[in-house]
């Protein structure tokens, strides 16, 4: 029924319905006073009494911006009615459910595990009456699960995902713009521009880099590898590992960035070469430099900061950034198309490009949206920032699908028996 | 075979019914189930079906999509990887399986016990497991790493070992069956015919297990071409079709291909499936009444080989349990060896850690208590119900269907279901209830039969003279079939609660933020490469199914003695 899509509509149960349907006074009175609460909590955008699109009978109908919590009140607040002890029980209900409701925020993100708390702590001390959730997967599965709500989308506001898959979800009409207050202090080339209120704003850049297992690299007397091309060198047969690009933002990140420095030929021709090389592919994009951290496989195509933490730890792992150029990608925000927490979300995206913000991207990665906030990150590769190639993410965005078939095509039989 | 389960008591059929609140409780209550049964096998797997023939856009495209898969090489040479797989293990563990299980029958070697309980251990794990402890066993830093001679455990060798792992106590349960039930006088015939004791295996014994060892078969299939979580994590690039799945619709999004592999990895599962259903209904009752239980007498020689044997094997099982354990308990492999607890501090791994672990000790008890008690009533009502015997052999064939749907397949069908905008369950999406819904689903049909066997051997006496004293049907099955058959209801509830603890399948597709279960979580934990919490994780799936499973063969012996004093006479 079209109704039940956006509406829930309350058929007045027995004596309340009956007392509602001939115009008893008390009972709108009541539901009055329950409109004029659920909407200054946000909870309920009330509509019109007994007409419209509900069937007949009904006594109002809602927009509940919080489901569940809606029903129960609502649920609540009937029964008490019904009860005749309607306008304290009410009042009483309402701020029962209000300290539960102070406007929860549902927020995607693939930020490192490790981070949330600070960073959550730090935004709620600025507005109290926000309440972020978490929901935290890998980029890929993140990516996946935003584009499997696309109908019905659970998540509030996107935090902290690549820029890259951003933008496939903007191609497909997903985000919201907005332009959050102090937008005018990050650099241009961090968020969207091609609209007035840009759709995806970029926080911070992660970046692609080699960790190399020295203990191990020792033992078995391979050289430091210090370009991307010195990854074919048959030397290191069996011993690199990179990110399946086909699951991880990290392994695609390295892929489209190769394409963009070289050209596709010549991209193509040097994973043809690193594909000799190659031991595993792994799912996901931390997991090469974890792997060279415990020796499993002494080097690992992965990203510079998983490599300083895992060096900081005290792994035998040096991180290395290919001079001639690394790829990179945007931890973004974007506001999602048709929330209800709208207030909240621009919230949280205002508080995102403030200095004290940027300064906290700046604990774990080197390279953050707002210029002159960023200190060197202990152990982060030197001269990175000036590594990083001139990355087009729409050209990224727009070829995804493309190039990850073609390098399924090529590469995805890796580590069959040979003969 | 159906029509010959239900086919009521011979005094019931003469009796004069009329159509009391009893027929209509009954018959609201088999609508009920097959409801259920509809809502949350057929009808996903439907979606399923129409997601595969559609585009990204839903628009209908016909077959496109099989071809595209099929001109693929990459995709479809996982067809051929996981039937490899699939054979090479089917051919080691099932004889394997059979000699352990000779062992415990067919000789008199010592502690039979012990060695049974060894052997279950890896039904307690979940399948992640054997993964994680081979890659510190044979992995390029692991402890026996040269024993592989230069090749890599990621991949097909690494399959195979975890998948032997975890399917020989499959296997060896299907032939303990088989081998126990076995007629002496054949043999004594045998023996007086001058035969010798190859001739007699291969004509006496070989000929009597013939169906127990068809079911092993086709169950270990089965069993490996559908699992999950090995080639997970220690497949390497070797590609078979469940991790197809789970890579064409996490990491690429592409769900319509999902759809299409979920197709085709039904295939096998299913020809396997009425492979074995045949199979079965041309077993014969191996034992007439007159039969003598065969008793092995004392060899020395073959029970020390025996011996030896169930050794070997429950030492590689120990060894697998142990390893994981130990690698949980080390501060770095393999660079700082000291014992020490951090790893099992989920909460500062993951947010939330700890909570996937208490979310999973929910899930298996909601899963155990409503599945079992669900599963037995409609087995009730199915075996010792009266009229509508179309509905009722209906819902016992519906019964079967879920043990040839692999769980992946389950999982995504369910997305397909339920998380459609215009289902008016949609609402479940996303919460626990649907995890335990389909978790009930996915195991089903063994719980089923189970219970479907405990029922046979009440007397349908019983009924038949409840219903002449005009005692409604729901009265006799709370007074006398529930409490006859608890330790039916009590296996079942454990078989469930296990299988809860340590699936992965259908519920990696399922679970949101906050339904985390430690399953699923060991398996992330596995992906971004923190393997050593992971093996942490997995160890504490282990520790609690054994735990439960201790508890309650412990209670239940106090239990039973109180409530099945009859069976003890």
């Amino acid at each position: 029924m079209e109704c039940h899509k956006e509406f829930t509509c309350f058929r007045g149960v027995g004596a309340v319905g009956q007392k509602a349907r001939n115009g008893f006074k008390r009972v709108t009175e009541v539901l009055a006073e329950f409109h004029e609460t659920v909407t200054k909590e946000g909870l309920a955008i009330p509509r019109t009494f007994g007409e419209g699109r509900c069937p007949k009978g009904s006594v109002m109908k809602f927009i509940l911006t919080d489901h569940k919590l809606g029903i129960s009140m609502l649920r609540k607040s009937f029964k008490s009615v019904f009860t005749a002890a309607a306008v304290t029980a009410l009042s009483f209900g309402f701020t029962m459910g209000m300290a539960e409701a102070k406007d929860k925020l549902t927020v995607y993100t693939a930020v490192e595990p490790e981070e949330l708390a600070g960073f959550k702590a730090a935004f709620e001390k600025e507005n109290p009456d926000v309440n972020i959730q978490w929901v935290r997967d890998s980029t890929g599965i993140i990516t996946a699960k935003l584009l499997a709500e696309k109908e019905n989308p659970k998540a509030d506001i996107i935090w902290g995902l690549a820029a890259t898959s951003l933008l496939v979800m903007d191609n497909q009409g997903m985000l919201q713009g907005y332009a959050p207050k102090g937008l005018d202090k990050l650099d241009k080339k961090m968020y969207d521009t091609k609209n007035a209120q840009p759709h995806w704003v970029g926080q911070r850049a992660w970046i692609a880099s080699i960790c190399v297992n020295t203990r191990e690299a020792e033992a078995k007397n391979l050289p430091m590898p210090s370009t991307w091309e010195d990854l074919t060198k048959p030397v290191y047969k069996g011993h690199v590992v990179m990110p399946n690009p086909n699951s991880s933002g990290t392994g695609f990140l390295d892929v489209s960035s190769w394409m963009q420095m070289w050209g596709e030929e010549k991209a193509w021709n040097f994973m043809d070469g690193l594909h000799q090389n190659i031991a595993v592919y792994t799912h996901s994009g931390s997991k090469p430099c974890k792997m060279a951290g415990s020796g499993e496989y002494p080097i690992g195509i992965s990203f510079a900061y998983k490599g300083a933490q895992l060096k900081n730890k005290g792994a035998p792992v040096e991180t290395v950034a290919p001079t001639a150029g690394v790829g990179w990608d945007l931890e973004s925000f974007a506001i999602v198309k048709g929330t209800k927490n709208l207030a909240a979300a621009q919230k949280l995206a205002d508080w995102s490009v403030t200095r004290q913000a940027n300064e906290m991207y700046n604990e774990a990665y080197a390279v953050v949206a707002m210029p002159g906030v960023a200190k060197e990150v202990e152990n982060f590769p030197a001269g990175i920032a000036d590594a990083m190639i001139d990355n087009d993410f729409s050209w990224a965005a727009d070829n995804r699908m493309r190039i990850l078939k073609e390098w399924q095509k090529r590469y995805d039989e890796k580590s069959q028996p040979k003969g | 075979m159906t029509s010959a389960v239900l086919r009521p008591a011979a005094p019931l059929r003469k009796a004069v019914q009329k159509t009391g609140p009893d027929v209509w409780i009954m018959r609201a209550m088999l609508y009920f189930a097959a409801g259920f049964l509809l809502l949350f096998v057929l009808m996903p797997l439907w979606a399923m079906l129409s997601k595969s023939f559609t585009d990204g856009d839903g628009l209908y495209i016909g077959l496109a999509n099989y071809f595209d898969y099929f001109a693929t090489p990459a995709l479809s040479n996982s067809i051929y990887n996981s039937i490899t797989i699939s054979l090479l293990v089917t051919v080691i563990v099932v004889p394997m399986a059979f000699l352990y299980a000779y062992g415990l029958t067919r000789t008199c070697m010592r502690f039979k016990g012990i060695y049974k309980a060894l052997a279950m251990a890896p039904l307690l794990a979940p399948s992640l497991l054997p993964a994680i402890s081979l890659v510190y066993l044979f992995g390029n830093q692991g402890i026996f790493k040269d024993v592989l001679m230069g090749e890599s455990i990621y991949g097909p060798i690494g399959i195979v070992l975890g998948m032997c792992f975890y399917v020989f106590p499959h296997a060896l349960l299907i032939l303990l069956t088989a081998l126990s039930t076995s007629d002496a006088r054949l043999y004594e015939a045998a023996q007086a015919l001058g035969a010798k004791p190859t001739k007699m295996f291969l004509s006496v014994t070989l000929p009597g297990v013939r169906y127990g060892l068809i079911s092993a078969v086709f169950v270990v299939f089965t069993l490996v071409i559908t699992d999950f979580g090995v080639p997970k994590v220690i497949g390497g690039q070797y590609n078979v079709l469940a991790t197809d799945i789970y890579k064409q619709v996490v990491g690429q999004q592409n769900f319509n291909m999902g759809a299409v592999v979920g197709m085709i990895l039904l295939v096998p599962a299913c020809l396997a499936f009425f492979a074995d259903q045949m199979a079965q209904r041309r077993q014969v009752s191996q034992l007439s009444s007159r039969a003598v239980p065969y008793q092995p007498k004392i060899e020395r020689g073959r029970d020390r080989l025996f011996l030896i044997y169930c050794s070997f094997v429950s030492l590689f099982i120990l060894m697998i349990v142990g390893i994981a354990a130990w690698a949980s308990l080390i501060k770095f492999w393999p660079y700082d060896f000291t014992l020490v607890l951090k790893n099992y501090d989920f909460n500062a791994i993951e947010p939330n850690g700890w909570q996937s672990y208490t979310n999973s000790l929910e899930f298996a008890a909601l899963t155990a208590l409503f599945g079992s008690l669900f599963i037995f009533t409609t087995a009730y009502l199915v075996e010792k119900g009266r009229k509508h015997n179309w509905l009722r052999n209906g819902l016992h064939a519906l019964a079967m269907v879920p043990l040839a749907v692999p769980g992946m397949v389950l999982g995504l069908s369910y997305i397909f279901f339920f998380n459609a905008p215009d289902n008016p369950l949609n609402f479940l999406y996303s919460t626990m209830a649907i995890l335990v819904l389909s978790t009930v689903a996915h195991f089903y049909t063994v719980s089923h039969l189970t219970a479907i066997t405990a029922l046979k051997q009440i007397d349908p006496e019983i009924e038949a003279v409840s219903q002449s004293l005009k005692v409604p049907f729901y009265k006799t099955f709370f007074k006398v079939t529930l409490p006859v058959c608890l330790p039916t209801v009590l296996d079942i509830a454990i078989y469930l609660f296990v299988n809860a603890m340590t699936t992965v399948s259908a519920v990696v597709f399922l679970y949101a933020p906050d339904t985390k279960l430690a399953s699923i979580a060991v398996l992330n934990m596995d992906d971004v490469g923190d393997t050593a919490p992971a093996a942490a994780m997995a160890m504490m799936i282990f520790m609690t199914a054994l735990a439960v499973r201790l508890l309650y063969s412990f209670m239940t012996r106090k239990m039973l003695r109180r409530t099945q004093a009859w069976r003890f006479k």
